[in-house]
Formats: structure tokens, sequence, C-alpha cells
């Protein structure tokens, strides 16, 4: 029979948000855990990093946060991906070697956010990634050192992503910012009152001062025979077309709603609806960091302070965080109005392009119907393992479809699992 | 809008009101057929699509190898994605008693002319390497089939519009009175004949079938391409498919042409709720996982619920509706009921009624599926 561990506060995701609400939860001998899918900590952001290495570089804020978190005594169960809830207050998670029933009083939602992906032809060729994708690739071993690559898409995440990949040796040929100029130059001048993000925002500036940065740029096209070589974008009035080996590409950021949304957790505007107290609707079950509302590290910590606060009844603790999260969130606020996606941006993809690669579904099949379930039923469109995270996230941009409501698993888990049975085994060949 | 009458309106654009549709726009008759959602979303979507003759009655065998020899004449011309294959029904026998039994099917349905072969202990391990050892034996059915009943449902209602039928969808039918079918924008439909095809919810527009939703669960596995090559099915499937009132799972894996594999099967009364029951869907996999050990490791990508239509004699609804009469002066007929076997028995079902509104003579005796059997006698 599957594993049973109860916790007193269950933190889902080892982000920022997550590691900040399991060092404040973990007061007066609570049994705390936080529970990630990745086989190392520190989620997207600070995937990989330890202490030691922290410390020693520019991230003496996550070497602080780790070393909290090391000195909290909270468990922390790596590789552990959730997947279902069996029964209220119990939810059921896969490992390599086994299933796991972990039951909570409190639960704390931190699970983050993903990229989007946006359609336009040759974006599934081999060597077109993720922006954060392609940095994680990087920081688990792929090697970079020589290699052209452009970064594009929308955000701040590209200059951190291509201030990353050039430390680890790439050659960064283009960044193409999609948003225009004059919007940055607005969001700029509103960060006066911030100035340790202007700071930060120069700091990547100035380390790529001779990278090419393209405001008003996207990709029209990615080609190569079987592997990227090339990358069009639309720049200005023309078009140009550079000689590449990678191209890092996201268009902001999607909060992973998929758990909270099992749970019943209500939604609003595209993220999880919290009270001040970084409540749920449903009550001992919390959310913090990007699942709230996609805000970056600074406003994820505090998120997850008042949460971890708040889950074990320290709304003194908590209410004194209100003031800093309430800044961070005005900044938010900027940077969405700021990188807001442009309507070219829809009809990247032609008629032939791809728009759900596990399935193989072109634009054009999908245009035939009128509701995504319509769509899905007859294309198999989001059938295939990805779950229609990519797919579904871009139909939801290009067609304004809404999609259906969320089942179990909330990731691939194995029959074994979902039986709540399951002794290790070999896995059958594909 | 026209007001024109319609000949036929069908509600209900799944497998079977797609199918009716498709059968009257043939026989050059004027169709309406409407819906509140896309075609084939409801229990059409939700099946696991097998078409099998089944011989828990006389008249179920009738009906399921009637319309198993109608499917046979249009799987040639479904696209590649109405996934069709013919992949044969493995019926298993875990003990002596249970092979017994595999050997009176055998005989009863080699007697009525279908194919079928008893395969001892070793055969079926050489048939299926996958299923664990100590098993009896099977019957063998090698003329079952799969198809994928979303996209057939699609595509007999583009075989009904190039006949001439209008298709209404996004739009739910509220009323079925003595001038038509009202719709939920209060436009009326005038119709000669209604057809009620809608699944388990019937009874919202014709009240009183006595029509009683059973449950169903259903998962769908990754791509493992050779991992079991038939519709397996334990022989107590028809003991659990029989139960009425408790709720039940039995062994029900399948091989879809993608390589991955359907898993089922369950039935419970008493749930309206549409989410997946994780308790029951534990028990599902648990008994397929005790016939097929190795599916332990084999990732599932969605599990979904769906409703099946069961009547209290197992059989279906076909054919004029009299309890209604009152309200539609006799132009209402019933298409469901199917229980598990909508999507096999949809060609047939479509034939009957057809047969019903000409007033032709029907390949099979339509009688055991009339609606009026099962009627309370509040009808005049």
């Amino acid at each position: 029979m599957a594993r049973n561990e109860h916790y007193d506060v269950l933190i889902v995701g080892g982000g920022p948000a997550g590691i900040a609400a399991a060092c404040c939860a973990a007061r007066a001998g609570r049994r705390v855990a936080i529970v990630d899918d990745n086989p190392a900590q520190g989620g997207q952001i600070w995937r990989g990093m330890t202490e030691e290495w922290t410390a020693a570089t520019q991230s003496p804020l996550a070497a602080s946060w780790l070393r909290r978190l090391r000195e909290a005594k909270v468990e922390v169960l790596a590789g552990t991906q959730i997947v279902a809830r069996p029964r209220d207050g119990v939810l059921l998670a896969e490992t390599d070697a086994d299933a796991c029933l972990l039951a909570y009083d409190k639960l704390i939602l931190a699970a983050g956010a993903r990229e989007r992906f946006l359609p336009f032809p040759g974006w599934t060729l081999p060597g077109v990634t993720g922006a954060g994708g392609l940095q994680s690739l990087v920081k688990s071993g792929l090697p970079i050192a020589g290699r052209r690559v452009a970064v594009a898409g929308s955000g701040p995440v590209l200059l951190a992503v291509a201030d990353c990949l050039r430390d680890h040796g790439a050659e960064i040929c283009l960044i193409a910012e999609q948003a225009p100029w004059p919007r940055l130059v607005r969001f700029g001048c509103g960060l006066i009152g911030s100035p340790g993000k202007l700071l930060q925002g120069a700091g990547y500036k100035w380390r790529l001062k001779t990278v090419r940065y393209r405001t008003g740029c996207w990709p029209v096209a990615a080609e190569g025979d079987g592997k990227l070589s090339s990358v069009t974008f639309h720049a200005g009035s023309k078009t140009r077309t550079v000689a590449c080996d990678y191209l890092a590409c996201g268009f902001g950021f999607v909060p992973s709603l998929e758990l909270p949304t099992l749970l019943d957790c209500r939604l609003d505007g595209g993220a999880v609806w919290i009270d001040d107290w970084q409540e749920t609707s449903v009550q001992g079950i919390y959310a913090a960091g990007e699942t709230t509302g996609v805000g970056g590290v600074d406003l994820a910590l505090i998120e997850g302070q008042i949460a971890g606060y708040a889950a074990i009844d320290c709304q003194d603790h908590a209410a004194r965080l209100f003031r800093a999260r309430e800044r961070g969130r005005r900044f938010v606020g900027a940077l969405d109005r700021a990188f807001a996606l442009r309507e070219e941006l829809k009809s990247l993809a032609t008629a032939e392009t791809p728009v759900c690669r596990c399935e193989d579904v072109s634009r054009q099949q999908l245009e035939a119907y009128g509701s995504w379930r319509e769509a899905k039923l007859q294309t198999r469109c989001g059938m295939g393992p990805c779950q229609g995270r990519v797919c579904g996230t871009a139909a939801e941009f290009l067609f304004d479809w809404q999609r259906e409501s969320i089942r179990p698993p909330i990731f691939p888990a194995d029959v074994g699992t979902l039986a709540e049975i399951r002794p290790l085994g070999k896995q059958p060949g594909k | 809008m026209s007001t024109k009458a319609a000949d036929v309106v069908v509600i209900g654009a799944g497998i079977v009101g797609a199918a009716c549709a498709w059968e009257f726009a043939r026989e050059g008759m004027s169709v309406t057929l409407i819906d509140s959602g896309a075609p084939g979303g409801g229990a059409t979507a939700a099946g696991m699509g097998h078409v099998a003759v089944m011989d828990d009655s006389e008249p179920q065998f009738a009906l399921t190898r009637y319309s198993q020899q109608l499917w046979r004449e249009i799987v040639d011309e479904l696209p590649d994605d109405c996934e069709y294959e013919t992949c044969g029904t493995l019926w298993i026998a875990a003990d002596d008693e249970e092979l017994a039994e595999v050997r009176r099917k055998q005989q009863a349905y080699t007697r009525r002319g279908i194919d079928a072969e008893v395969l001892d202990a070793a055969a079926l391990a050489r048939a299926e390497p996958n299923l664990r050892s100590g098993l009896a034996g099977a019957l063998r059915v090698p003329g079952d089939l799969v198809v994928f009943p979303p996209c057939v449902a699609r595509w007999l209602i583009a075989g009904a519009t190039e006949c001439g039928a209008q298709v209404r969808l996004g739009t739910a039918a509220v009323e079925i009175s003595d001038r038509g079918v009202r719709l939920a924008d209060d436009s009326l439909l005038p119709a000669g004949a209604i057809i009620n095809a809608t699944g388990h919810g019937a009874e919202r527009l014709t009240p009183g079938l006595s029509l009683q939703p059973r449950k169903g669960h259903l998962a769908i596995t990754d791509r493992y391409p050779g991992f079991i090559h038939h519709e397996l099915i334990e022989l107590g499937y028809l003991k659990s498919a029989a139960a009425v009132g408790t709720d039940s799972a039995a062994m029900n894996v399948q091989p879809r042409i993608t390589g991955q594999m359907l898993i089922g099967s369950s039935r419970q009364t008493g749930q309206e709720s549409t989410d997946v029951d994780m308790a029951i869907l534990g028990r599902m996999l648990r008994r397929a996982m005790e016939y097929l050990p190795a599916l332990a490791r084999v990732s599932t990508i969605r599990t979904w619920t769906g409703f099946r239509a069961a009547t209290a004699d197992k059989l279906p609804l076909i054919g004029r509706c009299s309890s209604g009469q009152r309200s539609s002066q006799g132009r209402l007929y019933l298409a469901t009921g199917h229980e598990g076997l909508g999507i096999t028995m949809a060609p047939g079902t479509a034939r009957l009624l057809v047969d019903a509104v000409m007033g032709r003579e029907s390949a099979i005796p339509p009688e055991p599926y009339l609606p009026a059997r099962l009627e309370k006698g509040d009808s005049a």
C-alpha cells in the first residue's frame, strides 16, 4: 500500500514562496514539509542553488533563505509530484519509487507558474526552447559555451535568462522584446519609487551592454533542417534573420492552477483568489507566489511569509508584511501593463503551424471548431502527455477559448499510484 | 428562421442522435438535429467505443449483432480520426467455473453465426503475455471492433448534412409539445416526428421513463504499443454490469490504434456529480492490475466520467413513446436507455426508428425495445 505521512503544514512548491512559507510555519515543533516535483530545491528560479554557492555569488538573498530553511528543520520531499486528492485533507503523490499519501492540517499552495509558449512557424524545431526552460537545462548541465542563443518573448525574465546563459559562456545574438519601447520607458519611469528594481534591471543591462536588445521585436519563424539554424524576427517595419543554435522563447508566465482548481479553490482573473491572509476560498488552504498572480521573487517571498505565519495563527507577524506586499503588487500591475502581449502575436501561427505538439494538431484543424471542448474531442488537441498545458494556454490566447475543469491526475501518474498501491516494478517499454 | 415543419427533429447529437439524423436524411426526409453542446460531447465522448456482440439476452444479442453488421457497412468509409480497428474481444475466465461459462458462450455465439473460439490457459498466455499467469482461459470474439465515437458522430452528422439535414448546435431543447420542439431561445421547431435521443437526460424532456443514470469512470494511458492486443474483459464483467443498485468495478482494458490503453470500467448509481471519484477509480485500477500486473508502472494521462442511461430490463427504449402521447400527439419517439451499449447499438437503433416512422418492417423484431413495455399505466 502507499506510504502515509501527516503534516501540520504541507507546502506544495519549493521555490521562494514555498521556502518562505515553510520557514515561517516551522515553529513550535510543528511538522512542516515542502513537496516539490523537482529533484533539486529552489523552484525554477533558485533551482540547484546551494547555500555555499549562492553566498559566494550574486544571490545572497537566496543564500539567506536556504540557510533559514535548513535551520528551520523543514522536511523537503524532492522529486515528489502531487497528482490527485483522494479525499479531503489528503494529497496523493508519486516519486520514482513509490506512491505516498500526504495528509495535512493546513496546506499552502506555492506551485508557481510556467512559461507561456505561443506557436509560430518552426516553434517545434529542436533548438527552440522555453526561456526559463533553456536556463534550467543549462543549470542542469546542458553545455552552452560558444553556442549562439537568441532570447525572445516578453518581460524582465528575458534579461535574467540572457545574463545567466552568457555567464555559462553562451553568445547572446539578440534579445527580442515584443513590448514597444514607449511602454517600457513609462514602466522604467514608474520604478523611481523602487530603486531596488531599477538597480536590478540596470545591473542586467550593464552586464548585457554589448548584447543587442530590441523592443517591438518578436520571432515570426524559426528555420532549420531537422534542427534550428536561424530565426526570422519582425523588427520595426521589416524582418531580419539571425543565425543561431538556440531560440529561448517565453511570452510571460501563466500561474499553475491545476492543483488549486482540483481543490475547489476559487479563481479570479486567471489566478487563485486569496484574502488578506493569503487564505483561498477553501478554509485551511493558503496560496502564495505566482499561483496568486505572477509577481516575481520579492513578492513571492512576502506572500510566502504571510501565508506561513497565517497558517499557524501568527496573524500579528503576518500583518507586519502587508505594506510590503502592497508595494510589490503595485509593481506587478505596472509590469503587467508594460509587457502586455500584443495582438499581432495571435497571427504568428499559420494554418499549418502545429498548436498541439503532443498530438500534432495544426491551427487550421482547431479553427474548424467553436470551443476547446469540441476541438479537443474532434482533433485530440490537449489529450497528450502535456495534458493541454502548452496548447491549452496557447488556445486561450489565440481563440479566447475557456478550458474545461480539471480532473485527476493533474500530472501523468502511474496506474499503480492512482490505485494507491505501487510496488516497485519495471516500467514497460513504450 | 423557417417555420416549415421538418419531417423529423432529432434532439441529441450524440452517436445515437447522429446515426438517426443520418439514416432519416438518407431516406430523403427533412431532418433537423439539435443539441445544446458539441456533437458527441456527452456519453458518446465518455465511452470506450467498443462495438461488441453481447448475449445477455436474446433481444440484446439481436440488436448488437444487427448493429455490428451495420457498423461493418460504414467502417471502410470512416476517416482516420475515427480510429477504427478490429481488435476483437477476449472474455477472460479466471477459473474453471468461468471457463465453463466461456464454453457455453462459445456455443451460443457460433450457433448464431458469430465467430468465437475458446483459448485455453496456454493459448491465452501466448495471445496476451502481459496477463497474469494462472488464468483459466478466454473466449475470443475476433469480429468485435473499436472506434473513436466523437469523430464518428461528427462524420455521421456531416453525412446527414450532405443529404440536406439542418444542424443546430448550442441550442437546448426545453420542451416537447403538441406543436413541436421548443428551444431555449423560445423559438419553436414544428416537426412531423420527434426523436428524443438525449441519453440519461431524456427524462428532462420526456418525464416518467424511469431511466437510471449509471456513472462510469475511465482512464487513458500514454502510448505502449503492443502491451495488449485485444479488448480484454473479465467474464465477471457481465455480473458487474448486471448488478443493479450497487457500485461495481470490473477489468476492461482496450488497446487503441494510437498505442494507448483505455482502462475501465466502473458502475455507480445514485451519483449526480461528474467529478472523478478517487475511491472507485482506485478500485477499478486495482482490478485491472489484478489481471495485468505490469499496468502498475504504466503512465495514466487522463481520467473522466460519464453517465449511462440504464433501464429496468437492461434493454434500450427504441420506438414510439405513448406516455407522452397527449402532449406530443403520438409523434414522439425515444432512442435512449442503451446503458453501456450506445456506441454498439447506434446504427441498429437508427434503422429501427426509420422503420417505425415510415411504417416499414424491420430486419429484427422491434417489440423488445418498444418503450411501452416499461410504461406505467397512466397513458391512454
